[in-house]
């Protein structure tokens, strides 16, 4: 009992940290069809701006919730700066930006070797995030664990709020839902698109936030979760943010079970497997918008 | 996305074709395609051997292997639009085919493989190695293995019509599955370490500068066979067929064609040239690991072809040699602006330069060959997301 | 018209392909023109070595800082007057973490270079690719870090740590504190398996039980589930193999599930001061880890080397183990050579059995007989400064014994 809700725990953690990362990807890949392979170096990016705010700030804690909004802007201003610079030229050609942003993402990675050097970096855990707490029955919940839950949870409802109610989030849908048309009713879809790749990018800086608490924080940390979080907004489908939502929470409690029951390689075969499997009954993920378009 | 549907006779029959093209004068196409070849033959055959010394040599052999894949991806990807990033999948099935019978036949008859006996603590080789003991098996397994997976996965796939950046996002899965298992399987497969020091090639020692030389040949003369065969492809009703699908598959479709199928034949027959790639890579270096199937080296893969130039016939071998060559050559002096230089190459060509460097030579000659621009899909429809599709 | 044109092409290119296999054939004799023995270059008042590393891709990490070590080693000898006389001139190539490459620039080394001996290589994978390309040309390479066992090749001097020099004593040393169960955490490559592998067999010879295995692909970042194996099986103490980024998701994760360093210690080998560094006291301190060697270890040799270390590559630049080992893989063959007399690899080889050197660590002896180095054990324990005290060692060098034959319980592993 007490393992069977440690790994029910452990799953849907790992599913909070690939919704976090895969939260962005929705946005930008489902609006705008860009796959964007240096998503992994944004995550990147804010999780050494926890290290560098951590220089200055040392208190752990106030560090880290400042490093929060910091974070954001940062990699969400990388987002635009891409977007401006590379991805707006591509939007024909959307195998393209993943071949571009990987050589990006290049770039970034030797960039952030040669500002931090090669090895990780750490940045200090406030001490209430490091601890777990006991529940009757032996049970332990991880508060960094929580924290990070606490966090996607967040982010989705902000989201989703922000989606359905505010005016932005009108024009985002309409430019989703159909470009052309929204183009036509006068929403300047090259502005929302930017301000979209904004915030999914600036996302990323928030997943990098919380992974520092995780794991290591050196030039190649982006590139482990990446994979994984495309594949789950390919299986949720495009457009909205229920099927990420679920499809994140879904492929972690599968991977732990997997991962629990055999090892963490067979495990990922299992998922790999089960996503090809899923593909052919719904070859458009779980949810589909229901567009005009007929592309 | 609607858009005013055009004249369908042009987007996916060959017949009208303008006067300069290279079809409408055969012969004149033919006598150039003859003279490429002997050309290339001559440089490959002839003038490298003498020119570069045995160490060289076998590292362009190792280039030529990365070149066969470039070839299959310039099929699938220049000329039937599926960005495959999983091609290191296919290439580590020929490999490994290639260095499991190469390993049992140094072990001599009944005997296992040095690392099962270290690692595995195996009593007896296991089952689904034993066939490979034979070369009537491994040999044509090489070849066939990568094409039956790409079949299976692409009957999947296509059928469903899983495509543009899904399909490019499940190919790399594919590639980080195949090296999690290869890894997982220690005992069997050497784990990271892969299949390490093979010693002869079918009775041939290959620590032997001859007998090194004899892989390079060899080589050198599968690469242009593959490239008679991709010309071949891409000449034929059937290429003209696989373009129409990459520019519009929904017209194709249409057409009463299976969009699918033409698909599957290129998919599988790049999966074909990557695992033949493979298997003669082992010879050429003497070892097949998991660090050369997985994501990275799969894109960079790709990487060669689009910075040769993704839709043309030589774009791809070109591209793939010289980023191979620019590596090594760039990698001795200066590891870390190595990196910075292949990312930045790889974001101006594809960015700013689609056509790859074969474009700049098109440029100059002012070919106009439609298939050999795929940029052009994009100019007609602009802001089309085939993507999302 | 299309087909037959593609067919007649194909036809030729084929007919080629066969004229040139042939061609090939023809020539094929084995007239003695092979590779094997291609020897230094000795001709200038320089002597070329070859240092290969991983500069870039996820090795450089630990393996700059064993080309620093090598240099400075280098710097040392070259001030001293040289090898016989002769200055070295070293030679660098980046392995790029990438195993083929490994065994491409050995090559190169070898044969366009032609090197004297080449210093280098981190991961088993990497040495196991270079391995064949060095028996092939007869060239020497020293390796430095402590493996996986179970090798011998007549053309690699191994200065790290064997098994029966670092894990074996670490099993002592936990069986001696009264620890009758283990689980074993390890990335998925050779040397943690390996390793497991003579764990498992040291376990059921000495009354310990090993409650469970597991292993992560290397550079997996995602722990929670092992760390719940872990709690659960309620064992006495953990033996970390994982290597590299892993180590510090798996720590982080360790801790968060209340696991200390008294209630669970875990001892880990392959982490040194560097990773101490980058995975955090707050998660490191009181645990442990089995070396041969930590910054701190006494003597005027190792005060020697670490202020040379820092003066050159920075104050806060820690040194550990394989730096160590890369160090006096270096002056050990400086020994070797002047012993000989000579660069040739096969007078070096037959020099090597019995030379000494004061090494930061303490006293080491090459074997000539299996090519490793005597070495003492250690197991220390991480303090809050992010340095690793020690807290026992074997009090005089081990023998190095690669195929545990010494070990009656070791029978059925090679």
């Amino acid at each position: 009992m007490t393992v069977l809700f440690g790994q029910l725990f452990t799953g849907v953690s790992i599913g909070a940290v690939l919704l976090l990362i895969a939260l962005g990807l929705a946005l930008t890949f489902g609006q705008m069809g860009v796959i964007n392979m240096a998503h992994g170096e944004f995550i990147m990016a804010g999780a050494y701006t926890t290290y560098v705010l951590q220089q200055v700030i040392t208190a752990a804690g106030w560090s880290l919730l400042i490093a929060l909004p910091v974070a954001f802007v940062v990699a969400g201003a990388m987002g635009v700066l891409l977007e401006t610079l590379l991805i707006r030229r591509l939007y024909a050609r959307p195998l393209d930006t993943l071949l571009v942003t990987w050589g990006v993402s290049l770039i970034l990675q030797q960039l952030a070797r040669d500002i931090f050097g090669s090895p990780n970096v750490q940045t200090r855990a406030p001490d209430l995030l490091t601890g777990n707490i006991g529940l009757p029955g032996g049970i332990t919940v991880a508060n960094n664990r929580l924290f990070i839950l606490a966090l996607a949870g967040g982010a989705v409802v902000a989201l989703t709020v922000a989606l359905r109610f505010s005016p932005l989030g009108r024009r985002i849908r309409a430019v989703v839902q159909n470009r052309d048309l929204a183009a036509v009713s006068g929403i300047a879809t090259a502005r929302v698109d930017r301000t979209t790749f904004f915030v999914g990018s600036g996302l990323a800086g928030i997943a990098g936030v919380a992974l520092t608490l995780l794991g290591p924080i050196g030039p190649t940390m982006g590139t482990n979760l990446i994979i994984d979080a495309f594949l789950v907004v390919v299986v949720g489908g495009i457009g909205q943010l229920r099927g990420t939502v679920i499809v994140a929470f879904a492929l972690g409690v599968l991977q732990a079970t997997g991962e629990y029951l055999t090892t963490l390689s067979v495990a990922k075969v299992m998922v790999f497997i089960a996503i090809v499997a899923f593909l052919q009954w719904r070859p458009q993920g779980l949810f589909t918008l229901r567009t005009r378009s007929l592309a | 996305m609607t858009t005013v549907v055009r004249d369908p006779v042009t987007a996916a029959d060959p017949a009208p074709e303008p006067p300069t093209s290279p079809a409408a004068s055969p012969t004149r196409h033919r006598i150039r395609a003859a003279a490429g070849f002997a050309f290339g033959a001559a440089l490959l055959f002839a003038v490298a051997p003498l020119v570069l010394s045995d160490f060289r040599l076998s590292l362009l052999a190792k280039y030529l292997c990365v070149a066969m894949v470039a070839v299959g991806i310039g099929l699938a990807w220049g000329r039937g639009g599926m960005l495959t990033l999983g091609q290191g999948v296919f290439f580590g099935l020929g490999g490994y085919a290639m260095a499991m019978h190469l390993k049992l036949a140094d072990a001599g008859p009944g005997a296992m493989p040095d690392f099962m006996l270290l690692y595995g603590q195996l009593d007896e080789l296991p089952l689904w190695w034993r066939p490979f003991a034979s070369p009537w098996f491994a040999l044509p397994a090489t070849v066939l293995l990568p094409m039956a997976v790409a079949f299976v996965l692409g009957s999947l796939v296509f059928r469903r019509r899983v495509r543009g950046a899904y399909f490019a996002i499940l190919s790399q899965a594919l590639a980080a599955a195949m090296v999690i298992l290869l890894i997982g399987q220690q005992g069997t497969t050497g784990g990271t370490n892969g299949l390490t020091d093979i010693q002869g090639f079918f009775g041939y020692d290959l620590d032997d500068p001859v007998n090194q030389r004899m892989v390079y040949f060899v080589i050198a003369g599968t690469l242009l066979a593959l490239l008679a065969v991709a010309r071949h492809l891409t000449q034929s009703r059937y290429g003209e067929l696989l373009v129409a699908v990459r520019d519009s598959e929904e017209r194709v479709r249409f057409l009463g064609y299976d969009p699918a199928t033409v698909k599957l034949v290129a998919y599988v027959v790049a999966a074909g040239m990557a695992g033949l790639a493979g298997a003669l890579f082992v010879p050429a270096v003497g070892i097949i690991s998991p660090a050369l199937i997985g994501i990275v080296p799969s894109i960079e893969f790709v990487i060669g072809v689009a910075i040769g130039g993704r839709a043309t016939l030589l774009g791809p071998v070109l591209g793939a040699v010289a980023v191979a060559w620019a590596r090594t050559a760039l990698s001795e002096r200066f590891p870390g602006t190595w990196t910075y230089l292949q990312g930045l190459l790889f974001v101006v060509v594809v960015a700013f330069l689609p056509g790859g460097l074969a474009s700049l030579i098109g440029l100059v000659r002012r070919r106009d060959d439609d298939a050999a621009r795929p940029g052009r899909f994009g100019r007609l429809r602009p802001r089309r997301r085939e993507g999302t599709a | 018209m299309t087909s037959i044109r593609g067919r007649r092409i194909l036809a030729g290119a084929l007919t080629l392909v066969a004229v040139a296999a042939m061609a090939a054939c023809g020539s094929k004799t084995t007239d003695g023109n092979t590779a094997a023995g291609v020897s230094a270059d000795i001709s200038g008042d320089t002597v070329k070595v070859g240092l290969l590393n991983s500069l870039s891709g996820t090795m450089a990490i630990s393996e700059v800082t064993v080309r620093d070590s090598i240099m400075l080693a280098i710097e040392e000898i070259n001030a001293a007057g040289g090898v016989l006389g002769k200055k070295i001139e070293p030679v660098g190539e980046d392995g790029a973490s990438d195993w083929p490459t490994f065994a491409e620039k050995a090559e190169k080394l070898i044969r366009e270079d032609r090197v004297a001996a080449v210093f280098g290589c981190w991961t088993s994978a990497s040495r196991k690719a270079v391995k064949p390309v060095f028996e092939k040309n007869k060239a020497l390479l020293f390796y430095p870090v402590q493996y996986e066992g179970l090798e011998q090749s007549p053309y690699i001097f191994y200065t790290g740590a064997t098994t029966n020099q670092q894990i074996v004593p670490g099993l002592d040393y936990l069986k001696a504190q009264g620890a009758t169960s283990l689980y074993l955490v390890g990335s998925d490559y050779v040397f943690p398996r390996t390793a497991n592998k003579i764990i498992k067999a040291y376990a059921e010879a000495n009354g310990m039980k090993v409650l469970g295995e597991d292993y992560a692909p290397l550079g997996s970042t995602e722990f929670g589930t092992i760390t719940n194996k872990v709690k659960s099986s309620g064992a006495d103490a953990v033996f970390n193999t994982l290597n590299g980024d892993s180590n510090v998701a798996f720590f982080k994760e360790y801790k968060s599930a209340g696991l200390t360093a008294a209630s669970m210690p875990v001892v880990s080998v392959s982490i040194a001061e560097e990773e101490v560094k980058s995975i955090g006291t707050q998660y490191l301190e009181g645990q442990l880890t089995a070396w041969n060697y930590y910054q701190t270890t006494p003597g005027a040799t190792n005060e020697k080397f670490v202020a040379a270390y820092k003066a050159k590559f920075g104050a806060d630049k820690p040194t550990s183990d394989p730096m160590e080992a890369a160090y006096v893989s270096v002056h050990l063959w400086k020994a070797m050579v002047e012993k000989a007399g000579a660069f040739d690899v096969e007078k070096v080889r037959g020099a090597a059995d019995g030379i000494t050197f004061e090494a930061p660590e303490g006293l080491v002896t090459v074997d000539g007989a299996t090519q490793h180095i005597a070495k003492t054990a250690r197991v220390g324990k991480v303090g809050a400064d992010g340095l690793i005290t020690e807290v026992w060692n074997s009090g005089q060098p081990i023998t190095p014994d690669p195929f545990l034959k010494s070990y009656p319980w070791a029978g059925g592993l090679s």
